[in-house]
């Protein structure tokens, strides 16, 4: 199976951030739990990490791997955009974002 | 008690953009931003880019630069030719890049709302990092390409420009037009930076590109009204051209000065004044340069140093010329007392000629000037874009106090008047009309001294001759009228006056 590396960048702790690391947390869980790692920044605590990754918007969720690198902008809350961004096959798995 | 502060108002910060703190009368608001709104080459980046570039170099201020539109490298190779060197203030820490520009190998899709959180924290992280007090943001309409949904964006920017307003920074942020005459700028951007909005335009005028900037609102605050032209110069950026915003505050001299010839001093009541502009206008081959030539000529014989533009001789023209008058400029600019600067009108813009004229006047510093023709000038540019021309020149001549001798060639031989003295006739001190007189099947040539601003001057329209020691001024002509309509015509006396004088010859020949 494919080994995924994902960054998500928010903003504090706004309810769109916790909406997206839920909405994430939630589909990893469900279709890539073991071999998913995934590191959460926040841009005001590493500025510099956003400046690096030339990150503009927030959520953003940037998929490193598996290539090719992709990003994903918003609260995550389509999971089937999400899913479609991350190239995972859904399935049968029935799963619905939280929107914000 | 009643503090001062309260009633300051709003402070501005001097930009050091040459020209632009005299149309905003001191500079941008300060701790505002104001909004820079331009067509397309309208030059928003470089002036932006300047805003900073100014600040640092001018008063060791830092500057945020953020990118939407070029990556920071296209600026850093770009602005290399107008003098900044970005990356040396890159390394000294007073100059910072926020990267915003479109990456398309990222490869973004979007699922749900968004903020622009992370950019916002990084140009806050910029500001501190190199402790910056000027921002530039350039320009925001790429910001809306980047996304599909506008009304997120737009929240998203107006969150960004508070956040901004409250970290006390001065910013400076470009948006795009999509035609000169249209709303402010697109996508409503200036809803959200409403307090100061400047428009630069590039417009196409009789085939001439005129670059102008306005002031169109500064909220509570005063600034100067309606279009200014500016010019960009190499090593030197964005320079306005501040017009009417320049003061008269020039000292006036009851000093008199020669004019290179004793009986047109005579007719001027004493000479010319010594920090006076006078027209000299007439027809081509009526003996304008060779004005010119003498005033210049006595001015290096008091050892003053001369300046002379050449718009329609080359050099070479120019000394042959005087040469044949018994003038010897290669003599005088040995000594260092001429300089001689022929360029032709066509090179470039009157903007730009305006800024090389001034230049040479502050390198040289001459007593006296010489513009021939201004005429010359005038077919390379609009009529507005010509005023403006002659508001200015004037005014930088009378600025540094110096006696401006300009010629004005007329269209027609005989009598008339040109496009040109009609522009400059109320700005100019005195006016000197060179007419060619038909009289009796002969061409003669006539003088007078139209006005004379300060000073009592001779009413006569004198006959005058030229020959290889110059310009000889004789007597009044008598008893002929309609000289300077152009359809002289004589009394009996001219008439008699001829067959005496053809009669007296006799003998002799």
């Amino acid at each position: 199976m494919q080994q995924f590396r994902l960054k998500l960048y928010v903003t504090g702790q706004t309810p769109r951030s916790r909406g997206a690391i839920r909405n994430l947390k939630r589909l990893i869980e469900e279709l890539i739990p073991e071999n998913c790692e995934l590191d959460i920044i926040d841009v005001q605590a590493h500025p510099q990490s956003a400046e690096d990754d030339k990150v503009l918007a927030t959520p953003t969720l940037i998929k490193e791997l598996p290539l090719p690198p992709r990003r994903i902008i918003g609260d995550l809350s389509d999971t089937n955009k999400v899913c479609e961004g991350l190239e995972i096959a859904i399935g049968d798995v029935r799963l619905q974002g939280e929107r914000l | 008690m009643i503090t001062k502060s309260a009633n300051k108002g709003i402070a501005k910060l001097p930009t050091g953009i040459p020209g632009f703190d005299l149309i905003t009368l001191g500079g941008l608001p300060k701790g505002r931003t104001t909004l820079v709104a331009g067509t397309a080459g309208s030059a928003k980046t470089v002036m932006a880019v300047q805003f900073l570039a100014e600040g640092i170099k001018n008063e060791d201020q830092s500057g945020v630069f953020v990118t939407f539109e070029e990556s920071p490298d296209d600026i850093r190779n770009n602005m290399v030719s107008l003098g900044w060197d970005i990356r040396q203030w890159e390394s000294e820490g007073r100059w910072a890049f926020v990267d915003a520009s479109l990456h398309p190998e990222h490869d973004e899709i979007v699922s749900g709302s968004f903020d622009f959180g992370a950019l916002q924290a990084r140009v806050e992280y910029a500001i501190a990092k190199v402790g910056a007090s000027r921002v530039a943001m350039d320009s925001l309409g790429a910001v809306f390409t980047q996304y599909q949904d506008r009304s997120i964006v737009r929240r998203e920017l107006f969150r960004l420009a508070s956040a901004l307003k409250k970290t006390g920074v001065t910013a400076f942020l470009t948006s795009e037009r999509t035609n000169e005459n249209g709303k402010i700028a697109r996508y409503g951007v200036e809803e959200f930076v409403a307090d100061n909005v400047i428009i630069l335009r590039n417009m196409l005028e009789a085939e001439k590109r005129r670059r102008t900037i306005e002031i169109l609102k500064f909220r509570g605050t005063m600034h100067q009204k309606g279009e200014y032209p500016f010019t960009i110069i190499p090593r030197q950026g964005v320079v306005v051209i501040p017009l009417s915003a320049m003061e008269l505050k020039q000292k006036s001299s009851s000093l008199r000065i020669t004019s290179g010839q004793a009986e047109m001093d005579r007719m001027c009541g004493g000479g010319f004044f010594r920090d006076s502009i006078v027209l000299v206008s007439g027809a081509t081959g009526t003996g304008k340069t060779l004005m010119a030539t003498q005033f210049m000529n006595a001015g290096a014989a008091n050892g003053e140093r001369c300046l002379i533009f050449g718009f329609e001789e080359s050099r070479e023209q120019l000394f042959r010329n005087a040469g044949g008058w018994g003038v010897d400029f290669a003599q005088m600019e040995e000594k260092g007392l001429l300089q001689v600067v022929c360029d032709y009108p066509e090179i470039m813009g009157l903007e730009d000629h305006l800024l090389r004229i001034k230049h040479h006047l502050d390198e040289f510093n001459p007593h006296r000037v010489v513009v021939d023709s201004l005429s010359a000038l005038e077919r390379v540019s609009t009529m507005k874009g010509f005023r403006e021309f002659i508001v200015g020149l004037t005014s930088f001549i009378k600025h540094k106090e110096v006696a401006g001798l300009f010629t004005s060639t007329t269209p027609n031989l005989m009598g008339g008047t040109s496009i040109t003295e009609a522009h400059i006739s109320t700005i100019t001190d005195s006016i000197i009309l060179l007419r060619y007189v038909e009289l009796l099947g002969e061409m003669r040539r006539g003088l007078t001294v139209l006005k004379m601003r300060g000073s009592a001057h001779e009413k006569t329209i004198r006959e005058f001759t030229i020959d290889g020691s110059g310009m000889h001024i004789g007597k009044p002509f008598q008893d002929v009228s309609g000289i300077l309509s152009g359809y002289p015509s004589c009394g009996p006396t001219a008439e008699l006056d001829r067959v005496n004088s053809l009669q007296q010859e006799k003998p002799n020949g």
